[in-house]
């Protein structure tokens, strides 16, 4: 509504004059000084605001510089220039790799949805492993057998990427008959056990490209389902045990009790994990899938991020990959932010 | 009836400890195969006579990597990255988290929205790299030669951790804040003497996360430490085992022991220290996934 010059004047009848409204006058000070007061706290507070500058800097500088590199992928790359002086190239890179009829767009494609399913499987095998794990935790009522139990299985969390694949590396390793070198270990028992023939494990497992998608769960598995149980275990723990023995005197057995007890109790942090984990979908760890993969099994493991850095920064084809990478990353961000509102309408506990 | 719940509630107990011994040996499995194919004979590794316990002991391709240059370059490297890197960011994240904490900083939102963002959207690798190839320009001009300071400075900052710091310091009672402060003290002395001791245990665990992810950095170490002589070692690692992937280096190999033993050692060499202290500072992470739990 539009305001009248009566609500900001007040008429005098003893001068007959018209006069500013007092509050209006002070309202019109705070908005004109309002810089000037920010300055003025700021000034007296300094102290407290020098502290947040070296973060503030450190998150402009490599995290919202780069940000600003974006702007490559709509320009015509030219690494003499800076990116603000390239040409504009509109959208030619997303129509290449969206719609272009070459190798590029295939195996953007094919990163796509290999980035896709690697956290699909994860989530349908991956996340599941963690909760059965906290459940078996808490049938060990011997703390100390408990302690050595939780010692060893989050013990492979704390090896670096590289050395866990290059463990998997090694346990799987093709044989080269020329050295004389036997397969992997881990290729040998397979063998033996039947489940892959000599050949294939001659060839070496990382080398065949049906093989990846397993060897990237299974080790994920091994390396965090220890560890992430922590958070269910946390859950469980926090079960009174008069709850069990309600359940126990009405009879239920235990399936019975996992159903009714067990399962409602940490319902709210399962779900609150799932919502995280589909949230991030669209993030893969690019660092284990560059150590693990070669060029023979880039149908199943070559994902984005990694499509990024071999055309990228090996190639250095800079703008086509930021811009697939790009795609990728806002669709990511959008996931991540619809989880947490539905985390938040779900629980009233926000993910950040 | 009794006697009936207790048949499957015990079926379930056998279950659970047959499983968990069963993942907690293939957990442990590869580590153990590792120790034991580094300190065996040649033919054993080769032909793979391995299974568990060592054959034909040797120490030579422990030797053959104590006697490497190289290895002990990439060590001292990890260790240089590993405490400056924690420390620089740790002072980052303290002080940053400490404004973040107080209610009357200006524009708290804005502030924490400019933090939360990165966690959401990242620019991507290829930005990042031509980010950091543009900061190696600018160190370089400033007299910053050592591409090592450009990996302490430049990278391994995490919101997540800073916002773990947050949290902790607004469960400190403002109380106590306000007694220092009548007492005279500065925000500085606030947070030295207050602040601090009051949070030590997440500082801990926060310290810790910096700590491993630097031991364990590999991918910008290799894309932007140029020269190999401040390589850290994992990069060492990674590059032993490509190199160790050729062919030819295999069939030219007349040494006592088996190639592969050289990797296993240097696998092995790497993880000791983490060993070591890992039982101390296993605690710690138990404690921080808890608290990131439910926000990370």
């Amino acid at each position: 509504m539009k305001k009248k010059a009566a609500d900001y004047l007040v008429y005098e009848e003893s001068t007959g004059t018209y006069r500013e409204d007092a509050e209006q006058i002070v309202r019109d000070d705070v908005e004109k000084h309002y810089w000037l007061n920010v300055g003025r706290t700021v000034a007296k507070d300094w102290r407290l605001y020098l502290m947040l500058l070296p973060m503030l800097l450190v998150f402009l500088f490599w995290r919202y510089f780069p940000m600003y590199e974006l702007l490559g992928c709509f320009k015509v790359q030219d690494s003499t220039l800076p990116v603000a002086d390239q040409l504009y190239a509109g959208f030619s890179y997303f129509k290449l790799l969206f719609v272009g009829e070459g190798a590029l767009s295939t195996e953007f494609w094919q990163a796509f949805r290999n980035t896709f399913l690697l956290s699909f499987y994860g989530l349908c095998f991956g996340f599941p492993m963690p909760i059965i794990i906290a459940l078996f935790f808490n049938e060990i009522r011997s703390d100390i057998a408990r302690s050595v139990y939780q010692v060893i299985t989050y013990l492979p969390k704390f090896m670096s990427t590289v050395v866990m694949t290059s463990l998997v590396t090694m346990l799987v390793r093709q044989s080269s008959p020329l050295a004389g070198m036997e397969m992997g270990v881990v290729s040998r028992m397979l063998v033996s056990l039947g489940l892959i023939s000599s050949e294939v494990g001659n060839a070496g497992l990382l080398n065949n490209p049906d093989f990846f998608r397993g060897i990237y769960q299974i080790s994920g598995i091994w390396e965090g389902a220890g560890y992430d149980s922590i958070v269910f275990f946390a859950a469980i723990i926090a079960i009174s045990p008069t709850s069990y023995e309600a359940a126990q005197i009405d009879g239920a057995g235990k399936m019975a009790q996992m159903k009714y007890v067990v399962l409602p109790s940490i319902l709210s942090t399962v779900v609150i994990m799932l919502i995280t984990r589909i949230g991030s979908l669209l993030n893969v760890g690019y660092e284990k899938v560059l150590l693990l993969y070669n060029p023979n099994t880039y149908v199943t493991a070559d994902v984005v991020s990694t499509f990024a850095q071999r055309y990228g920064i090996a190639d250095g084809l800079t703008g086509i990959a930021s811009s697939a990478e790009m795609l990728n990353n806002v669709m990511g961000m959008l996931l991540v932010i619809a989880a947490n509102t539905i985390a938040r309408k779900a629980s009233d506990v926000s993910l950040y | 009836m009794k006697r009936k719940l207790e048949v499957s509630e015990l079926i379930f107990k056998i279950v659970s400890y047959v499983l968990l011994t069963v993942f907690a040996v293939a957990c442990l499995y590869p580590f153990l195969y590792a120790i034991s194919a580094a300190i065996s004979g040649r033919e054993a590794v080769e032909y793979g006579q391995l299974v568990l316990f060592p054959k034909d002991l040797q120490f030579e391709a422990f030797a053959n990597m104590f006697n490497n240059n190289m290895f002990w370059n990439s060590y001292t490297n990890t260790l240089f990255i590993t405490f400056y890197g924690t420390l620089w960011a740790m002072g980052v994240a303290i002080l940053g988290a400490y404004a973040l904490s107080k209610k009357r900083l200006l524009f708290r939102k804005g502030f924490n929205f400019f933090l939360v963002f990165t966690m959401w959207f990242s620019a991507g690798l290829v930005p990042q790299y031509l980010n950091y190839i543009d900061t190696r320009t600018v160190f370089n001009a400033i007299g910053i030669k050592d591409d090592k300071w450009l990996v302490v400075i430049a990278m391994g900052m995490a919101a997540m951790n800073i916002i773990l710091l947050r949290n902790a310091f607004e469960g400190v009672p403002s109380e106590i804040e306000e007694a220092a402060v009548v007492d005279g003290a500065t925000e500085f002395q606030v947070l030295a003497r207050v602040y601090i001791p009051m949070s030590k245990s997440t500082i801990a665990t926060v310290a810790l996360f910096f700590a491993i992810s630097r031991w364990n950095g590999y991918f910008w170490a290799r894309q932007m430490i140029s020269n190999s002589n401040e390589h850290p070692l994992q990069v060492f690692i990674r590059l032993k085992l490509e190199e160790f992937q050729d062919p030819d280096i295999m069939t030219g190999w007349n040494e006592a022991y088996a190639a592969d033993s050289v990797i296993y050692a240097l696998i092995v060499c790497s993880i000791i220290p983490v060993l070591i202290i890992y039982p101390f500072i296993q605690k710690y992470f138990a404690k921080g996934v808890n608290m990131g739990g439910v926000k990370e």
